[in-house]
Parts: structure tokens; sequence; C-alpha cells
């Protein structure tokens, strides 16, 4: 194979990057998923005439990325990988609505933020598959929802009470971010600040992902305190979210004492977030070079303090909820995605992890500070809403763990390094572990070092589809506690 | 069951027993305190230095409804023009309101924020139902709306709760700097709620567009047609930020 082989974080010139034909790049791509890699990554990027394609894929086992790109030109098509590889069915959907090639012979090409009812007259209304036949009915949800949670469509066709199929319909958050990042490429505060709003719940997850490549791009080393605070207010991160969710399933499924306990167990971890930066999310934390606050001693035993609690009362909690009858009868057997499906269809993060695929970016493709604390990775096979939900409370534990580890050799160097100008004509691929999962963004610079794309994928992407497959034959009252069972992101979906 | 007693014990009652009075840490960025006469001239770059362009110059002043809390000019400035303090009684009934001057202390900015009407407390002061709609936002905001309903903050004992239908709602508190793609659904939202109804805006995407005022993609033309009642600042806004401004709003001591 004659991509070019990456590490997480290295950046290279574009001239190293090879420029195959589709051809080529399709045989070699297929060949290359064949013997397991993994699609990361799959965008264009227009300069003048040409439309350039970049894939990137991933060798987990090995930590290696590859990528190549192809050359299109406006209008062009291309014979759809989708039918071969599914997994690329949404990048390539994607490819198509941004630049127009289209992959000829896609089994389902429709839009993936545009085509929105009533929105626009440019657009063509997304009509929505349907299901036909006696005792057949549809069920429309969104995109406003009951509770206080960003806004999706969702499609039901119902024979009875059973769900046969789920389309899901976004967009409707989209806020054109990738377009702000390049209008706003001379100014880097700016860009941080959008970084952290990609999605609100993944402030470090996304921040985190843009410094480091920014810091690849201007070959700007960040200290090993600063990378260690970076470490803690991931895992943080991690650790509240898991906590939120694991309260939510509980409310889901009417066990009360669940939705308190772990509710409040959260806002002391992102309590611990604002004594640090003075933000319940993480906000003002990230900067490119480093950190904007310093974790004292003080702090440092507040917070050994805040999860050694935090670690007790999860447990106690978990051994509850866990042992309950009535927890369990809705938990076990709900919404199942199989190892073979989850893999094919290219899962991330936990979502993946609790269908039995070992990936996580924090082991495969390590950065900062779990190149010197390895993460084991954890995985629970039945793929329902409790794989997805107990895989939850043992990264909580596995996260505070690490917290641990890093807080007891924090030592001492500076918080932020001097800025560097990125280099002219280079690739980064920053990957990150949020707690979603597999978080990418790619940067390519110009003749100036400027940026010339940013390209950013959420864990959701890959992920959203699984939600539709999970509540299949399940019944309709099941569908909040399985897509909750996910929490996946709509805006870090529809950037 | 007795570990589920155990951790009922353990647990024991979480909730801050006075909202009203209730301080967040001092690390909090909150209401910024500002000295012009500490602003050298290289202060000027204040304008580029702000993320969400909230800072005016000639005279200093940051706009609450843009400012994203993030205390980069405070970082930039040393010799102290910008100082955020820990205050998190940001709400507002008017958008002019939310411009801070020069020397305006916290007690000064509090005490002539909100301005209510007899009505309000007549008509939604012992329950208010309220029906948000997230417009674009980020999932910040609306993580913490969500918190004001928690065992923590526990906004539902002043009467106050968010509910799924527009039908049983009194007002919308809108998030998310309105994107295009949202901009009917929050228009049909508002429509189904019945007059008299009052609408808030929550972050600072949804009072000025935020860190998105530029994107091509929003459409806050729905804006022109509504009155906003009240103006909650933050990036996300504090639970406490939101409660306090409501009670406020609804003149409840």
């Amino acid at each position: 194979m004659s991509w070019a082989e990456i590490k997480n974080l290295q950046s290279i010139s574009l001239k190293e990057i090879p420029s195959l034909s589709f051809v080529e790049l399709k045989q070699q791509l297929l060949d290359s998923v064949s013997r397991g890699n993994r699609l990361v990554q799959f965008f264009g990027d227009k300069i003048n005439e040409d439309i350039i394609l970049y894939t990137i894929l991933a060798d987990d086992e090995q930590s290696k990325l590859f990528v190549a790109s192809t050359k299109f030109k406006e209008g062009d098509s291309y014979e759809s990988l989708t039918p071969v590889a599914k997994s690329f069915h949404l990048f390539e959907r994607e490819f198509y609505e941004q630049y127009g090639i289209k992959p000829e012979g896609h089994p389902w090409l429709k839009p993936v933020r545009k085509g929105i009812a009533g929105i626009s007259n440019d657009e063509t209304p997304y009509e929505f598959f349907r299901m036909t036949g006696e005792e057949v009915h549809e069920v429309g949800v969104g995109p406003i929802h009951a509770g206080i949670i960003e806004p999706g469509h969702f499609r039901f066709s119902c024979h009875g009470e059973q769900i046969y199929n789920l389309e899901i319909e976004l967009g409707f958050q989209h806020r054109g971010i990738e377009e702000l990042f390049l209008r706003n490429k001379n100014n880097p505060i700016y860009l941080l600040k959008l970084a952290e709003s990609i999605a609100g719940d993944t402030v470090i997850g996304h921040a985190g992902a843009f410094v480091r490549a920014v810091e690849s791009l201007g070959g700007i080393s960040v200290s090993r305190k600063a990378m260690m605070i970076r470490t803690i207010a991931l895992e943080l991160e991690r650790i509240s979210v898991h906590l939120g969710d694991l309260s939510a399933l509980s409310g889901d499924v009417a066990y009360s004492t669940g939705s308190a306990v772990f509710g409040a167990l959260r806002t002391k971890i992102i309590n611990t977030s604002l004594a640090i930066c003075g933000s319940r999310f993480g906000r003002g934390l990230m900067a490119a070079g480093g950190v904007n606050f310093d974790l004292t001693s003080d702090l440092v035993n507040e917070i050994m303090l805040t999860i050694n609690k935090v670690e007790d009362d999860v447990e106690l909690a978990a051994e509850v909820l866990f042992s309950s009858a009535s927890v369990l009868a809705r938990f076990e057997k709900t919404g199942i995605v199989t190892n073979a499906t989850a893999k094919e269809i290219g899962l991330v993060g936990p979502a993946a992890r609790s269908s039995g695929l070992p990936l996580d970016v924090r082991s495969d493709h390590p950065y900062e500070g779990f190149l010197l604390f390895p993460v084991y990775k954890l995985t629970l096979n039945s793929g329902d809403v409790f794989a997805r939900a107990y895989i939850r409370y043992i990264e909580i534990t596995q996260s505070i763990k690490i917290i641990k580890e890093v807080l007891d050799s924090i030592g001492e160097g500076e918080l932020i390094a001097q800025n560097k100008k990125s280099q002219p004509d280079q690739f980064v691929i920053s990957m990150s572990e949020g707690w979603r999962g597999e978080i990418s963004h790619c940067a390519i610079t110009d003749y100036n070092g400027q940026l010339r794309k940013y390209k950013i994928k959420d864990p959701s992407f890959n992920n959203w589809l699984a939600v539709a497959l999970a509540v299949r034959k399940n019944g309709i009252s099941d569908f909040p506690l399985v897509n909750k069972s996910y929490n996946l992101s709509y805006s870090g979906f529809d950037l | 069951m007795l570990d589920l007693l155990k951790l009922r014990l353990r647990h024991g009652f979480q909730a801050i027993p006075d909202i009203r009075n209730a301080e967040v840490l001092s690390t909090f960025r909150g209401f910024p305190l500002i000295d012009e006469s500490k602003c050298a001239e290289g202060c000027l770059e204040y304008k580029n230095v702000c993320p969400a362009g909230a800072i005016e110059i000639n005279p200093l002043k940051i706009d609450l409804g843009k400012c994203t809390f993030c205390g980069e000019c405070e970082r930039v400035c040393k010799n102290g023009a910008i100082k955020f303090t820990n205050k998190h009684k940001l709400g507002a009934t008017g958008r002019e309101e939310l411009l801070v001057s020069s020397g305006t202390t916290f007690e000064e900015y509090y005490s002539g924020a909100i301005k209510t009407k007899k009505e309000i407390e007549k008509v939604f002061g012992r329950s208010l139902k309220l029906r948000q709609v997230s417009a674009g936002g980020c999932n910040g905001c609306e993580m913490e709306l969500a918190a004001a309903m928690n065992v923590n903050f526990d906004m539902g004992r002043f009467g106050i709760d968010f509910v799924a239908s527009p039908r049983h709602a009194d007002g919308i508190v809108i998030t998310g700097p309105i994107t295009k793609n949202m901009a009917p659904a929050l228009s049909d939202a508002y429509k189904s709620i019945s007059d008299p109804k009052i609408v808030i805006a929550v972050g600072a995407c949804a009072i000025s567009g935020g860190v998105f005022a530029e994107s091509s993609e929003l459409n806050r033309k729905f804006l022109d047609e509504i009155k906003i009642d009240l103006f909650i600042p933050g990036c996300p806004p504090h639970p406490l930020t939101f409660i306090n401004a409501i009670l406020e709003f609804l003149d409840r001591k």
C-alpha cells in the first residue's frame, strides 16, 4: 500500500500524502479495510477547480494511521464504497452534500444536514422512508423533544407497539462551525472558544483535539504538568457525563433514588472543574501550548478528597442500581447492537466497547497523559442498554484511578509554552477519546501556514446509526431508554 | 434493600437551602468589574482579544449579552482593568442593562437590572411553567437548565418547572443562536403557547448569537417579532443565575 503512514498528532507535509487515482484508492482502501483497518476520516477540500478527497484509515493494534488522497473535478462521480464497506455510508453522503461528487450505487444517498422541510426553497425537502400495510403506523417526534435536550427528528414506522424502522433526521443544530473556523483563521482565541462550543458537553474533548492539532502544526511542546492537568480535566469530563447518564437512565426507568444520587454526584465532579478553571464544563482551561489554570497543592488535595468520596458513593449506588430487579428488567436485552453490527457500521467509544469492540483512542493512539499512564480497554459483550449503562460505571471507576495516578505525580512545570506559527502546507490529524468516543480533528495549512481546511468529526457521527438499529423490534416505549443509553450529540453531529 | 437504605442515608439532603443567598465558588467568573483608568493604551487590543466581541472601547464597556466569561481579557490586561468577580446574579430585563461600564459595582448593576411589573407576579408568581427550546444550543445551556431541576438546585420548590408541551407553558426559554434549521420550529413553539406569555433568552448565543453571531447558518428574524422579557447571560449561565433571575422577575422575595 502506497499510503502515507502517520501517527496520531504527527504533522506531515502535504507533499508526502500520495495522490492516487480513484481506482487505486478504492482497491487499496478496500484491501486495507478487509485486513481489519478502520475508517477514521473521509472528507473533501476544494482548491480552485479541484476537489481533493482525503481518506484516513487506522490500524488500531499497531497505532498507525494511513492517509491518501484523490482528485475530482466538479460534477464528477465515483463508484460508491458503501455497498462493500458499510461504515462509509454517512461519510460518502456528507462528501456528496458538501462537494456534489456523487457516489454511484450508494444504497441510500439522503441528506446529512440539509433537506429539512420548510427551511429553504432551494432545498428539496427530504421524504422519509415509508412502510405501508395493515396496522402499520408512523410516529414522528421532534425536532423539539419533551425534555431539555437538543433538537432532532425521529420518524418511527411501527407495527403495533413494535418499531420496525427508525429514521433519524439531523441538521437542526447546524451552525456552520467548519466554515467559521476558516473565516476566523487569524483569530486563534476565537477558534478555541468555537472548539469549546462544538458540543457543550465535550468541551475538554473538542478543545483538547483542537489545541493539540495547533501545537502539532507549530511544533509547540507542552510541559508535562500542563499535559497532566489536561488529562485530569478530560477524565473529570468523562466521569461527570457518565454520572449524569446513569442518573438519566435511572430516571427513565422510574428508579428515582438512582436519578437523585447519581445526579448529585455529578454536581460534585463538575464543581471540581469549577474549582480548577471557573467553569463547570471546563471552559477556559485549555490553551494552545498548555493550560490557563494551575493545580495548586490545595486543589490537588481537594480533588483527591472529592474523587475518593465519589468513588465510594458510586460503588454503593451502582451496586444498588445493578442489583435492582425492576431496573434490570428494563436494561437487559433492550436495544441490542451485536458485535458484528458494531464493527460493520463503524461504532466508536463506549457504544463500541459495550458491543465487544475494543476501541479506545487513549490506548490505540495514545497522547499526553495516556502515554505515561496506559489505559486498559474495557469491553462488555451484550450490546444492550445494560452493557451501555454498566460500561459507564466501570469507566467512571477507571477514570478515577487514572486521575489518582496522575495527581500523585503531577510535578512542576510551565503552564503555557511559547506560541509558534503553524508550518505551511502541513496536514495533521488529532484524535482523542472524549467520553462519547473517538473525536478527530483534521487540519490542513496553506502556503502561509494558515488554516485551509478544518474537519471535525464528533463520535456521534459514527454512532447515530446504532440508535436506529438498536431500537428495531423493540417496543416504542423503550426508545427513550435506548436513546439515552447512547446519549449522542446533536450539535457535535450537525456542526 | 439494606444497601438502598444505606445509599439514601449517605445521600442525605443535598438541596441548597437558601437559593437567594447562595454563593458560587470564588473561581467562578461572574460579574466583571471594569476600571478604565487602569487601561493603558495597549489595551485597545481588547477588542481583538475578546472571542465574542463583547468589549467596547472609548469608553470601555463589556456587553454581558455577548460575553462568554472566558476571562481572556482579564488575563491579557496586566494592569487589572477588568476583573471578573464570582457574583452570579446577572439576569436583566432590558438588553441595554447588560452593558457594563467602567466603575459600575455589582450592587449598582443588580439593583437596576431586573425591572418587573405587578401583573407578572399576579399572573405567574405562584406557578410558572416553561417550555425550553434549543435552537442551535451546544448542550451547555441545556445541561445547566436541566441542572436547575436537580436535587441540588431544585427549582421545582418555587413552583417553576419545565414542561413538555408548549400548550401547558406560560413562557418559552430559548437557548442557542437560532439556526436557520430551527427557526420555524422555534416560532411554532412560541405560537403554541397561549397568551399572556413570557420569553426568556438564556446564554450568550440566544441573546446575541454569541460566538456564532457571524455564522451564515443563523436566522434570528424571529427575535424581531417578539419581545424578550428576561435575559440570562452566561456561557452557559450557572443554574443559580437562572433561578435567581426568575425569582427576581416574579418579584418573589
